[in-house]
């Protein structure tokens, strides 16, 4: 082969201004061109009986051999037709035909579907506490329920959990309890966090969900390094991490997918694409067909699924955890949604997109309702289960709500330590400084906060 | 540790024998064998530890120096950079959980050879080499280190880190305290950094100054081969996220180190050459600079007392404090710029602290709040020469 190019490039630069950019003949055409002098530009070479092409059409630069071509095309921003999406349940909980799907057993679906309820009247009541003025800020998961609580259903406890900050439901799944999510959001001396981050950034080491932390994407890097630890360790585990359409503008997004290819490491990157990153629609976030493209630019396997059912998201959960821990590698997986909520409580969406979106979302495609629709289609749930379901929900909440208010909140003492792993000296002078200041003012300190 | 505190508790009472304003640093490390050197610049040594080898030269970079008859002195010699991967490989070896990630420090070995050698021995998993992304690859050191491993990353040059400080201010320093102790972060992010010889300005920056108010971070800075190895094997064993800033420009010097593993104390500041006259706090390669002002000053009838403080963030207050109540001058010697730098806080915290035992106003000699420009000439003139050193010695000691 190289012997073949040597010959042929030489012959390329000598005919080089002569041709276009058909290649040149190899060696065993030789003869023929000298007899027919140089070849002009859309002249076909003779063809020889071992077919000169065939040689001539691979390059190998770093990276591996490459086909080469004569025209020149550049490959589309995008296709004509998007993505295919996967899905198993129509708009009335049925499944199609066709649909493949993990199956699941009754307790799974009857948990599933009653987590998916109990998220559901969690944002709903918490949501109205903070505008109550009860906690301070809340953000709700209204629309994405599916999302939550199915992938988590596909995975295990030893799966290490990013959390972006709109997978609450994931925690509950593994058995956070409404307590403990109330604990958080009024930031009690229960709280894990000791009360010093703002709610909803739940954490739980016990359960394998890290803290959540505020900036977007940050915790794509990190679920890729915790997936490097866990392919070290050799563990049977996965790492799964979730962000928003946003969040894949992100530098770290980026880089992230790219190292996890490159590392060969067991992590799934899950997409909730919910069509709004606080005002901005998709269509200002990027151009490309979505997320699910981009998994391909960095070697990785993606699929799209319907967000807003249950029985896709646990499916295709079930199937990329498998891929990624039996062959160690990424998996993309981008499930198309809809936030059916605002932002957060600081943000009110009907000043960007219309209220009758919205409600539709709301109604006509709630995920909650497609998923009931096929639990009690296999005759495993009941009007009257609902009911009771939804009223001691909310009846258990209340009351978590105001256990959680009247609970202490942390002491003085929890404001400077776990800054190092023992509190150095400055930050005892600190607080030293700080309680003879609270002495000498007493009245300006809150009366709920112990010192 | 507990020999040198001795020593220098010793030199103190003899010369203030009253009460200690501070209690020496808490935290003393299981395992530590090793002692401070306390040198002379003339080669005597003080305290309790005669019979050591000692560090005869005072100026940076004479890796050139012969080595006569090694069988005969104990210890052994390497230069700052072998000794950085000694004792990363002591620990590696210790410790199965220690990894290093960072931009060619697999199969290349390391810009400056730091991790050379250890891709073969323990496989490029464990020393991976990550793609350019320092914000992903910190990012990625976290989530490893939050699962159970000890990452050692590794940024190219120090300056490329401000890629990486969303991870290291949001995440490193915060998660402990954020998740209420439930997820630690114990990493060691290392790199060279500091003004080399004509590197540009993008290569020459200070990160000390910018990482220095992240809370959670602790920061140290070696400066010989001696603390470059122990304050390595420190901040691997150590469970908070620790920044070791190495210098371009010390890589190549040249000393002779116990055989026996010793770990230094994060915290402390070392004492480079006791004195009467005047405290000078410096790090980093100016210890270089200003020992080479010693000399000088010596010649010139001065006695220095010169402290590497080494840790960064915390500062030393002890060694510091101790240093100023007996001479009652301070002169700080910084590579950093004037504005914002170490100098500033390592001043205030001095103010706070010690400003009775002060008899004139604490001098602070830094690099000038310029880019560093490529022009040799203009470049040796930004950072702090030894001339200047003399200069202000002998302000202060009017």
């Amino acid at each position: 082969m190289a012997g073949w190019f040597a010959r042929s490039s030489t012959l390329a630069r000598h005919l080089g201004r002569k041709m276009s950019m058909t290649p040149p003949a190899a060696g065993g055409c030789l003869r023929s061109i000298r007899r027919h002098g140089t070849l002009k530009a859309g002249d076909t070479v003779l063809s020889c009986t071992d077919d000169p092409y065939r040689h001539q059409q691979m390059l190998d630069f770093p990276g591996g051999k490459v086909m080469f071509v004569p025209e020149m095309n550049f490959l589309p921003g995008s296709t004509s037709e998007r993505i295919n999406c996967y899905r198993v349940l129509d708009d009335n909980g049925q499944t199609f035909s066709k649909s493949k799907f993990q199956e699941l057993s009754k307790e799974d679906a009857v948990k599933m579907y009653t987590d998916m309820v109990t998220l559901q009247v969690m944002d709903t009541i918490f949501y109205e506490a903070q505008r109550q003025g009860r906690i301070s800020f809340y953000l709700t998961s209204i629309g994405e329920e599916a999302i939550n609580v199915a992938s988590a259903a596909a995975l295990k406890i030893d799966d290490v959990v990013f959390p972006q900050y709109r997978e609450p439901g994931v925690l509950l799944w593994r058995g956070f309890t409404l307590q403990e999510f109330a604990n958080q959001c009024f930031g009690n001396k229960l709280d894990y966090g000791k009360g010093r981050q703002m709610p909803i950034h739940y954490g739980s080491s016990r359960l394998n969900y890290y803290t959540v932390s505020s900036p977007i994407a940050t915790q794509i890097p990190h679920a890729v390094g915790a997936a490097y630890s866990l392919k070290m360790d050799g563990k049977k585990a996965c790492t799964i991490t979730y962000f928003g359409d946003g969040g894949t503008s992100e530098g770290d997004f980026h880089a992230a997918l790219n190292f996890a290819a490159v590392m060969e490491v067991p992590v799934i990157f899950f997409c909730r694409n919910n069509g709004w990153a606080i005002s901005t629609p998709t269509t200002e976030q990027f151009r490309s067909d979505g997320a699910v493209v981009r998994g391909q630019a960095y070697g990785i396997h993606s699929i799209r699924i319907d967000g807003n059912d249950a029985l896709a998201v646990y499916s295709a959960v079930h199937a990329a955890r498998e891929m990624a821990i039996s062959e160690s590698r990424p998996i993309l997986i981008e499930a198309l949604t809809y936030r059916v909520g605002h932002h957060s409580t600081s943000d009110d969406s009907t000043k960007y997109r219309s209220t009758d979106e919205i409600e539709h979302w709301r109604t006509a495609r709630d995920p909650v309702s497609k998923f009931r629709k096929w639990v009690e289609g296999n005759g495993w749930w009941s009007d009257v289960a609902e009911e009771e379901h939804r009223s001691n929900t909310r009846k258990e909440l209340l009351r978590a709500i105001q256990i959680a208010e009247r609970t202490q909140k942390p002491s003085l003492s929890e404001l400077f330590t776990d800054v190092y792993d023992q509190v150095p000296r400055n930050l005892l002078e600190q607080e030293k400084t700080l309680r003879e200041t609270i002495k000498k003012n007493p009245n300006d300190y809150p009366s709920d906060v112990p010192v | 540790m507990a020999a040198s505190l001795q020593s220098a508790a010793l030199l103190s009472n003899r010369i203030d024998p009253h009460r200690r304003l501070f209690a020496p640093p808490a935290r003393s490390l299981p395992g530590r064998k090793g002692s401070i050197l306390v040198v002379r610049s003339d080669g005597r040594i003080s305290g309790r530890l005669s019979g050591r080898n000692l560090i005869t030269n005072a100026v940076a970079a004479k890796a050139d120096t012969p080595t006569s008859s090694t069988d005969s002195k104990p210890g052994h010699e390497l230069l700052l950079f072998e000794a950085l991967r000694e004792g990363l490989e002591e620990e590696m070896d210790r410790d199965p959980r220690v990894c290093v990630m960072g931009e060619d420090v697999g199969h290349y070995g390391g810009s400056y050879k730091v991790t050379k050698g250890l891709a073969p021995k323990y496989g490029d998993l464990r020393v991976l080499d990550t793609p350019i992304a320092e914000n992903s690859f910190t990012g990625m050191g976290i989530g490893a280190a939050m699962t159970g491993l000890r990452p050692v990353i590794e940024g190219m040059n120090m300056g490329f880190l401000l890629l990486a400080y969303n991870q290291i201010s949001n995440n490193c320093g915060m998660l402990h305290y954020t998740s209420g102790g439930q997820f630690k972060i114990p990493v060691v992010i290392r790199g060279p950094g500091g003004v080399g010889r004509q590197l540009g300005a993008e290569h020459s920056q200070r990160l000390e100054s910018y990482f220095q108010s992240i809370p959670g971070l602790q920061m140290v800075a070696c400066s010989t081969p001696y603390n470059a190895k122990g304050l390595m094997k420190a901040a691997i064993r150590s469970d908070n996220p620790v920044v070791l800033f190495e210098h371009v420009l010390l890589y190549n010097l040249k000393e002779r180190i116990p055989d026996e593993e010793y770990v230094l104390c994060l915290e402390e500041a070392e004492m480079v050459r006791p004195g009467e006259h005047v405290t000078i706090l410096t790090y980093s390669r100016m210890r270089y600079h200003v020992m080479q002002a010693a000399k000088t000053l010596v010649n010139k009838g001065y006695d220095p007392e010169v402290i590497d403080i080494r840790s960064l963030k915390p500062f030393d207050l002890y060694t510091i404090g101790n240093s100023v109540k007996k001479t009652h001058r301070v002169l700080i010697v910084e590579e950093c710029m004037r504005t914002g730098g170490i100098g500033s806080s390592l001043r205030a915290a001095i103010i706070d602290n010690f400003w009775d035992y002060l008899d004139a106003p604490i001098m602070c000699l830094s690099s000038q709040d310029v880019p560093t420009p490529y022009a040799g000439t203009l470049e040796e003139w930004t950072v702090v020469q030894p001339a200047q050193i003399v200069a202000a010695v002998e302000q202060l000691c009017q």
